[in-house]
């Protein structure tokens, strides 16, 4: 789950980081009294869950009260990178000498948090670390023990910031590391950390990525979760309680397990066909499963025609197909043609139950997929 | 011959008064397995199907001579239920649990350094050998016994490959779900290396998925140390990046890292053929036999 960046500079702010003043602004009126509140020159910044807003046009700093007003009517109601910018926060510029970056995020590979800071930071970071691995330095910390307060400094001093700024930086990646851990974090990123021309060390950008699977013992960013949803399917999604991710095609996919679903998108691009989604029902197929899947695809404008993948393993085929008549039946017309593949446990039983007046049935998966792939290119013909 | 599990093994079931821990603790002794005990705190003394449930694992070891764990906890508690498994000395630990806080499973990662215990998953479908034991929710009907080991970092796409092997006389000597969240116990390798010293595997599926580097480590194992034939298999050729699929673990982050299309270069490169379907993946297993 990913945090705004003005809800991640509230966390910094409350756990003592330097952030710069801001106010976060819905229309440009809202926008003009934060710069009259904070001066120039001020920072317009798109909140959406985007990386490289600034390249893209997300991030302007206007100088004076028209270019402010400019900058907010451009980018308040923008398209950034196909997701439609709500919010700006509009925060004090910084006249900065340096910029860092830190970050704190899980080594897969070594299955331990790692600190990495760099003197390279700005908006280039990806690159400089693909490039010249050796500009990023790294540390990594044992899990159960936590972090040691001289593994931050010396992550610091071996990147080679300046020595009169060093401490500074070290303590704040040391309360990064804190935040990191008490809200279960998967990443923290703070990209450029600015060094002022007086020395100062102000965390100028805020990424911050919380772990779904531990939002049960963070109540308060569960909250903070539901604002940040940015497309109506996935908020549907989240409230169903479904893996879900919208994509660009035209093919709705419906399948249980992960692994099994990425296939079939895969398959679906593999025979000339494009993916709308990714659906993950889980496990069991109840008809009101069944129905809610089924809602999220057909309400999808984009979807011309549905595929539905299910491999019963301990779920039982007959009952998968009982629950695809029921959700079915309640539609007084099918929106969009629906291909069935049910395979594993009672899976013929399943096929015979299913009611071919409402569906297409196919035996292999592969075959589920070309008929879907065809349906949809007859739609769009 | 098998891998970590065959029909001596003596299982007891963390969690087995709940719903899913009883539904599947029946399921398991349906299938043949020796489901011994089960542990749950408070319910010592009870019994599930005739299986006698203990307090502790410690307990459960003691009485009833347990050698591996299945685990049935939900989420909040499954880390702790590892590290129970773990701190008795277990041969192997199977946990099944879906959606284990990632920085705890860090911290079992650290133990699992210090001990002897096998962990499989968590978020798994779990570990069967054909005809002798399950450990887990894998639906043993569509398993039959033969010579074809499968790791797999997700479940049903294991169903299916598994039928498809099945469906062409194709039978497994044992299948492991190994799971598909960020930390896990047994990787790829750790499998990948068991079956090359099987002398009953002549052959194995190995189907990875976008996420880690996991499987180009894999790839670059079996270049270098196997003879028996490996055929692959990737899901999540058209993720884009930034999404996670599903899994914890399945995501694109980054540029270039754990896309499908470098697990499939690093595959290729190490001789192994990659099935664009499951259906070629069988193909090609039933080319090396």
């Amino acid at each position: 789950m990913k945090l705004h960046e003005h809800q991640a500079k509230t966390i910094f702010a409350d756990a003592g980081i330097p952030v710069p003043d801001s106010r976060l602004a819905t229309t440009v009126d809202e926008a003009l009294d934060a710069v009259d509140d904070i001066g120039y020159p001020a920072a317009i910044k798109a909140q959406v869950h985007v990386g490289g807003r600034g390249k893209a046009g997300g991030i302007k700093i206007a100088t004076d009260r028209e270019e402010a007003e400019q900058y907010a009517e451009e980018i308040l109601g923008m398209d950034l990178k196909g997701y439609t910018v709500d919010s700006v926060l509009v925060e004090a510029g910084v006249d900065f000498a340096d910029e860092l970056y830190v970050g704190v995020t899980m080594d897969r590979g070594a299955g331990e948090p790692v600190l990495m800071v760099s003197t390279e930071g700005g908006v280039n970071i990806e690159e400089v670390a693909e490039e010249n691995p050796d500009a990023v330095a790294r540390e990594h910390v044992d899990p159960a023990f936590g972090l040691h307060p001289y593994q931050a400094r010396k992550v610091v001093y071996e990147a080679g910031v300046d020595a009169d700024v060093a401490l500074d930086v070290a303590s704040i990646l040391s309360t990064l590391y804190d935040l990191y851990e008490e809200n279960d974090a998967s990443e923290i990123e703070v990209n450029p950390v600015m060094i002022t021309g007086d020395r100062d060390v102000i965390a100028a950008d805020a990424v911050m990525n919380i772990d779904e699977d531990a939002l049960f013992r963070h109540p308060d960013l569960a909250d903070l979760a539901e604002e940040s949803y940015e497309d109506d399917l996935e908020r549907k999604a989240g409230e169903y309680g479904f893996d879900y991710v919208r994509l660009s095609g035209n093919v709705g996919i419906i399948g249980n397990g992960a692994g099994l679903v990425m296939t079939t998108l895969d398959l679906v691009d593999y025979y000339g066909g494009s993916p709308a989604n990714f659906l993950d029902i889980g496990g069991g197929a109840k008809a009101e499963r069944v129905t809610q899947a089924l809602d999220m695809v057909f309400s999808d404008d984009n979807v011309d025609a549905v595929v539905f993948n299910i491999f019963g393993g301990i779920t039982r085929g007959d009952e998968v197909a009982k629950g695809i008549n029921e959700a079915l039946e309640q539609f007084d017309e099918i929106p969009k043609k629906v291909v069935v593949r049910l395979a594993g446990t009672n899976a013929e039983e399943g096929m015979e139950i299913l009611n071919t007046d409402l569906v297409e049935v196919e035996k292999t998966l592969e075959d589920a997929v070309q008929r879907a792939v065809k349906n949809a290119e007859e739609v769009t013909q | 011959m098998s891998i970590f599990v065959d029909d001596d093994t003596r299982v007891v079931v963390q969690g087995i008064t709940g719903g899913e821990g009883k539904f599947h603790a029946g399921q398991m002794i349906e299938y043949g397995t020796n489901v011994v005990a089960g542990a749950v705190p408070g319910k010592g003394g009870q019994e599930v199907d005739g299986v006698p449930v203990y307090d502790t694992v410690d307990e459960a070891v003691e009485a009833e001579d347990a050698d591996a764990s299945v685990i049935f906890v939900p989420p909040a508690f499954a880390a702790d239920a590892i590290f129970e498994s773990l701190d008795t000395d277990l041969d192997l630990a199977v946990a099944i649990t879906e959606g284990i806080p990632t920085q705890d499973m860090a911290k079992v990662n650290k133990r699992l350094t210090e001990t002897d215990t096998r962990l499989i998953g968590p978020n798994c479908p779990g570990i069967i050998t054909p005809g002798e034991a399950k450990l887990g929710i894998l639906p043993g009907n569509i398993f039959s016994d033969g010579n074809v080991g499968l790791v797999s970092r997700s479940g049903t796409l294991t169903y299916q490959v598994v039928d498809n092997l099945t469906e062409r006389g194709l039978g497994q000597s044992t299948a492991i779900g190994i799971g598909g969240d960020p930390i896990i116990g047994t990787s790829f390798i750790d499998a990948l290396e068991a079956f090359e010293a099987d002398l009953d595997t002549d052959a194995v599926v190995m189907c990875g998925e976008i996420g880690g580097e996991d499987e180009e480590q894999a790839a670059r194992f079996i270049g270098e140390n196997m003879d028996t034939p490996v055929a692959g298999f990737i899901a999540g050729r058209t993720a884009p990046p930034g999404k996670r699929m599903g899994h914890a673990g399945a995501i694109v982050s980054g540029s270039g890292t754990g896309t499908a299309q470098s697990k499939i270069d690093a595959l290729n490169d190490a001789g192994v053929p990659v099935g664009d379907t499951p259906e070629e993946v069988a193909d090609h297993v039933e080319d090396f036999l």
